[in-house]
């Protein structure tokens, strides 16, 4: 049985006939082609399907499509600026946040969740905060330091001297 | 030109670059194999073995095939070639044939039109076994009364390496202590994020075949692909997407891509196969479950004198890359501290289980573990500081060691020193509080093996550049990109040669109708290998352009001065810019392409002193020493790794932040594998596969690991460089446990290193002095 979804996926409108069991990160990928936000587990393990739901992070493999109706998705796709990337996305770039990359979208959709209601987290805010977020390459480590990039460019400016050449 | 300033060459080499191909990672763009989609695409799904061993009666697959939306069933009949790493073991089929070796092999596959219609054929098809005795330790499966496997690896041995360099008889004589001591690591798996998928498209007008595959060896599929499909290699083209991680499970072709490319010539379409992740864990290739005996002898200044180690692999079902493994656990035992007396008895052996591989540190890690804690075990029981025996044993001398491994960079003691300052050692080693320790352990790893396990002749690495009207630097290349940054490595040095914006030079990689070969992303190679072949072209570019400006200052070559974005005859000459060189170059010849390749040095192909003395050999080694402090709850032995200060010989740093990323990466692997990881299974069949009962350290319980660099320059090395992404794995595990011996004067011999080991012994030591004081 399909029903009609309406709902704001980064920023436009949609209306869309999903089946009931249609999990939202299936509808992003498959119906909206939106592929940015991966899959790495059979559910609920890893976090790579990160998305943001009416601001929130959100597993979107734990989430059915049809609940997301009248509700706003957000995926990776949205946050670049004018076609450059966010401070977030930049943070990660510059801090090397992203090695492998399949992490990341779920991660800088972690981070922006997580920056949006905390501007300003410590690292061990950072580390409960993005817990259920996993990464295989990092150990992490440059991760924070990505995150710590964003907030501070978010809550002081950009540098002008930036490690990026 | 403005005249500012004095023209200088652009630096690359050195600089905290960040990826090149980062911005597509970052926002979404950058597709990986399960991010291809086409309207027309059927899905893939594979049918697999509810039991561990048996022999297949018959398969039944009519119900399947009359499914509506089923468009292909293929069963082992489809192909009776088999695949693997090395020429003499490709026994594996992609689809079981007469018979299972382990629960979750593939027995049959499905193209459908949806993955539900997949899934429900799959469950139509009907298979009938005959079981066999199944083996799911090294014990059981080599008893006397074992069935075997194969039928041309008698007794499940794949392998039963047994050598001995020097006299290690003499060395023990020669000790003041001699101690033996074992361990056991569980079996652990990659777990890359990405789950494994291909996506193939079979072109029934001209009978070619594209696959994409999420592969770290691009030719090796296509290898495979073509033996098992019966295809010519010149029909066939490999692309390999962006790759969600690798780690060394994907360093073989892998039955997903196999299947998908069978499937979809049998479809005469396209198919799409993205297995899940209990699957992804089934297909395996981790790191085998080992026993470790060490037998040591030590003088009492610390100085090995001898050592005999004896080990055991559970390898799988299949040979995959086993006889690598268990050559690499006997002759990495080297190359690090000089040794001159060593036996070794190593056994690698089939069992019932999926097919082990060349995880991250392959052979290495499990080995190294033993060996350091031996080494730490010794250090007490001697009262000597483990910095201090471990110094007694370093390499003085460059050159061949006594297994002819050959080590031309050595930055072991300047890691040692590193390390040790900056975990505050001296200070507060023995002095911290009550449950609180620190342990220190070295490791080390080949930059890419010499002689490559397919010899074909041709050299180790081949880049190809393009340079056009547009001045655009295009490199191409079949080096595999996997998240370790070998693509902006190799737009480093090229940019490097040329002293250019390395904005100019952009990398097109691992598309086989497009790029030149490569053998892949393993053993460290890419950096060393491809980013020599790199430097060479770029050498070669840079003389076809100052040629032509030679020619256009009617100068000679040798007057020309390469400024990078300027080229001058004389410093008087304003000079001409890259643009105008690069017309200059293309004129009456057009588009220019250049070529540069790297061979390794025959010195460097390891000794002839036993069968398989090859395994090992390598250009140059990577070293690292790094100190691992904990703090345990003595209640309930819950570790906490409060801090590890890591320090990596990498010979040169192209590019610190990558570096840096691999060597955090590395170290935080080894602690997953130390204190969480481990497969499980239940007569057979794999109980860990999902993430949740695989515990891989998340944000929460991983620590902060404070990552120096040190600079070896390697005289071989592409601009002194070695590699960065593998060494700093092994060390993690001993330090770990020693650190933890520091603490509690208990020492866990099994890996990992849970609370419930720990507490069992801590609870046996207290039995033990409770009834020593009652005496």
């Amino acid at each position: 049985m399909k029903s009609l979804l309406s709902l704001t996926v980064n920023g436009r409108t949609r209306d869309d006939a999903v089946a009931g069991n249609l999990l939202l990160v299936d509808y992003l990928r498959e119906v909206v082609g939106l592929t940015g936000t991966k899959i790495g587990c059979d559910g609920g393990e890893c976090g790579l399907c990160t998305v943001l739901v009416d601001g929130k992070a959100q597993h979107s493999c734990l989430t059915l499509a049809a609940t997301c109706a009248g509700k706003t998705v957000e995926t990776i796709e949205s946050l670049a600026d004018g076609g450059r990337l966010n401070a977030i996305q930049r943070g990660f770039h510059e801090k090397l946040g992203a090695q492998c990359g399949f992490c990341t979208p779920g991660m800088v959709m972690a981070a922006e969740g997580l920056l949006r209601v905390n501007p300003d987290p410590d690292e061990a805010t950072i580390r409960t905060e993005m817990a259920s977020n996993i990464c295989r390459c990092t150990g992490y480590v440059k991760i924070i330091e990505a995150v710590q990039m964003a907030a501070d460019e978010i809550n002081n400016g950009p540098k002008k001297s930036r490690e990026a050449a | 030109m403005d005249g500012t300033g004095p023209v200088t060459p652009i630096r690359s080499i050195g600089v905290r670059m960040p990826m090149v191909d980062g911005p597509e990672k970052i926002s979404g763009r950058a597709q990986y194999t399960a991010d291809f989609y086409d309207h027309n695409a059927l899905t893939g799904a594979i049918k697999r073995s509810p039991v561990a061993h048996a022999r297949i009666l018959s398969v039944d697959v009519s119900a399947a095939e009359a499914l509506p939306g089923v468009h292909a069933v293929i069963t082992g009949n489809e192909t009776d070639e088999g695949h693997g790493v090395l020429p003499v073991s490709r026994t594996e089929l992609p689809i079981a044939f007469d018979r299972v070796r382990y629960r979750g092999e593939p027995v049959a596959a499905v193209a459908a039109e949806t993955i539900e219609i997949a899934r429900k054929a799959c469950d139509l098809i009907r298979v009938e076994y005959e079981e066999l005795p199944a083996y799911f330790t090294a014990a059981d499966a080599t008893a006397d009364d074992a069935v075997d496997l194969h039928d041309h690896r008698p007794g499940n041995i794949e392998r039963h390496v047994d050598y001995e360099i020097g006299d290690v008889d003499a060395g023990f004589a020669e000790a003041d202590l001699i101690h033996e001591t074992e361990y056991h690591c569980a079996e652990v798996c990659q777990v890359q994020t990405e789950p494994h998928a291909a996506f193939a498209e079979y072109d029934g007008e001209r009978d070619e075949m594209t696959v994409r595959a999420s592969t770290q060896v691009p030719y090796y599929v296509h290898l495979m692909l073509s033996k098992i499909l019966k295809m010519p290699k010149s029909k066939i083209r490999v692309i390999k997407p962006f790759i969600g991680g690798g780690f060394g499970c994907r360093t073989e072709a892998l039955n997903v891509e196999l299947i998908t490319a069978m499937l979809a010539r049998r479809a005469k379409g396209t198919v799409r196969t993205v297995i899940s992740r209990e699957d992804t864990f089934i297909t395996h290739r981790g790191r085998p479950e080992q026993t470790v005996k060490i037998r040591m002898g030590m003088t009492k200044d610390g100085r090995v004198t001898a050592v005999d180690c004896r080990t055991v692999q559970r390898g799988g079902a299949h040979s995959g890359y086993g006889i690598v493994t268990i050559l690499y656990s006997g002759s990495m035992l080297f190359a690090i501290y000089d040794l001159q007396n060593v036996r070794y008895d190593g056994k690698r052996i089939l069992t019932n289980t999926p097919p082990c591989g060349a995880f991250r540190g392959h052979g290495t890690v499990n080995v190294r573990h033993a060996f350091e804690n031996a080494l730490d075990e010794m250090a007490i029981m001697l009262g000597l500081d483990p910095f201090a025996v471990r110094r007694a044993n370093l390499i003085t001398k460059m050159g061949h060691v006594a297994n002819d491994l050959w080590v031309n960079s050595y930055g072991l003691p300047e890691c040692l020193d590193i390390v040790e300052k900056a975990s505050g050692w001296a200070k507060r080693k023995g002095r911290l509080p009550a449950g609180k320790g620190l342990g220190l352990a070295c490791s080390h790893y080949v930059s890419g093996a010499s002689k490559p396990v397919n010899w074909t002749g041709e050299p180790h690495a081949t880049v190809n550049l393009k340079l056009d009207f547009d001045g655009t630097i295009v490199i191409l290349t079949g080096a595999s990109e996997i998240g370790q940054g070998s693509s902006t490595i190799l737009v480093q040095c090229v940019a490097e040669v040329l002293g250019i914006d390395p904005a100019r030079v952009k990398i097109v990689a691992a598309d086989s109708r497009v790029t030149p070969k490569d053998n892949g992303s393993y053993s460290s190679r890419v950096t060393y290998m491809v980013g020599n072949a790199a430097i060479e072209a770029a050498n070669n570019l840079k003389g076809v352009l100052i040629e032509a400006a030679a020619r256009k200052f009617d100068a000679n070559p040798e007057d020309v001065e390469c400024l990078g974005e300027v080229y001058r005859a004389g410093s008087q000459d304003e000079g001409m810019t890259f643009d105008e060189v690069v017309m200059a170059a293309l004129e009456g010849t057009g588009t220019i392409t250049v070529k540069g390749n790297f061979d390794t040095h025959p010195e460097s192909w390891g000794g002839k002193k036993y069968r398989g003395a090859a395994i090992g050999g390598s250009m140059a080694f990577s070293y690292a020493a790094q100190v691992v402090e904990v703090t345990v709850d003595p209640d309930t032995a819950e570790i906490k790794v409060d801090k590890v200060w890591v320090a990596h010989d990498c010979g040169k740093a192209l590019n610190p932040l990558t570096v840096e990323g691999q060597i955090q990466g590395s170290v935080w692997m080894g602690m997953g594998q130390a204190m969480t990881e481990e497969t499980s299974y239940h007569n057979g069949l794999m109980i860990s596969g999902n993430m949740l009962d695989y515990r891989v350290p998340t944000f929460v319980e991983s620590p902060p690991i404070e990552t120096h660099i040190v600079e070896s320059n390697d005289p071989h090395g592409p601009f002194g460089a070695k590699e960065a992404g593998e060494a700093s794995l092994a060390g993690f595990l001993p330090a770990l446990t020693s650190a933890v011996a520091d603490a509690l004067g208990v020492r866990v011999h099994e890996l990992p290193v849970t609370p419930d080991r720990l507490l069992q012994l801590l609870e046996d030591k207290e039995r033990e002095m409770r009834v020593s004081a009652a005496e």
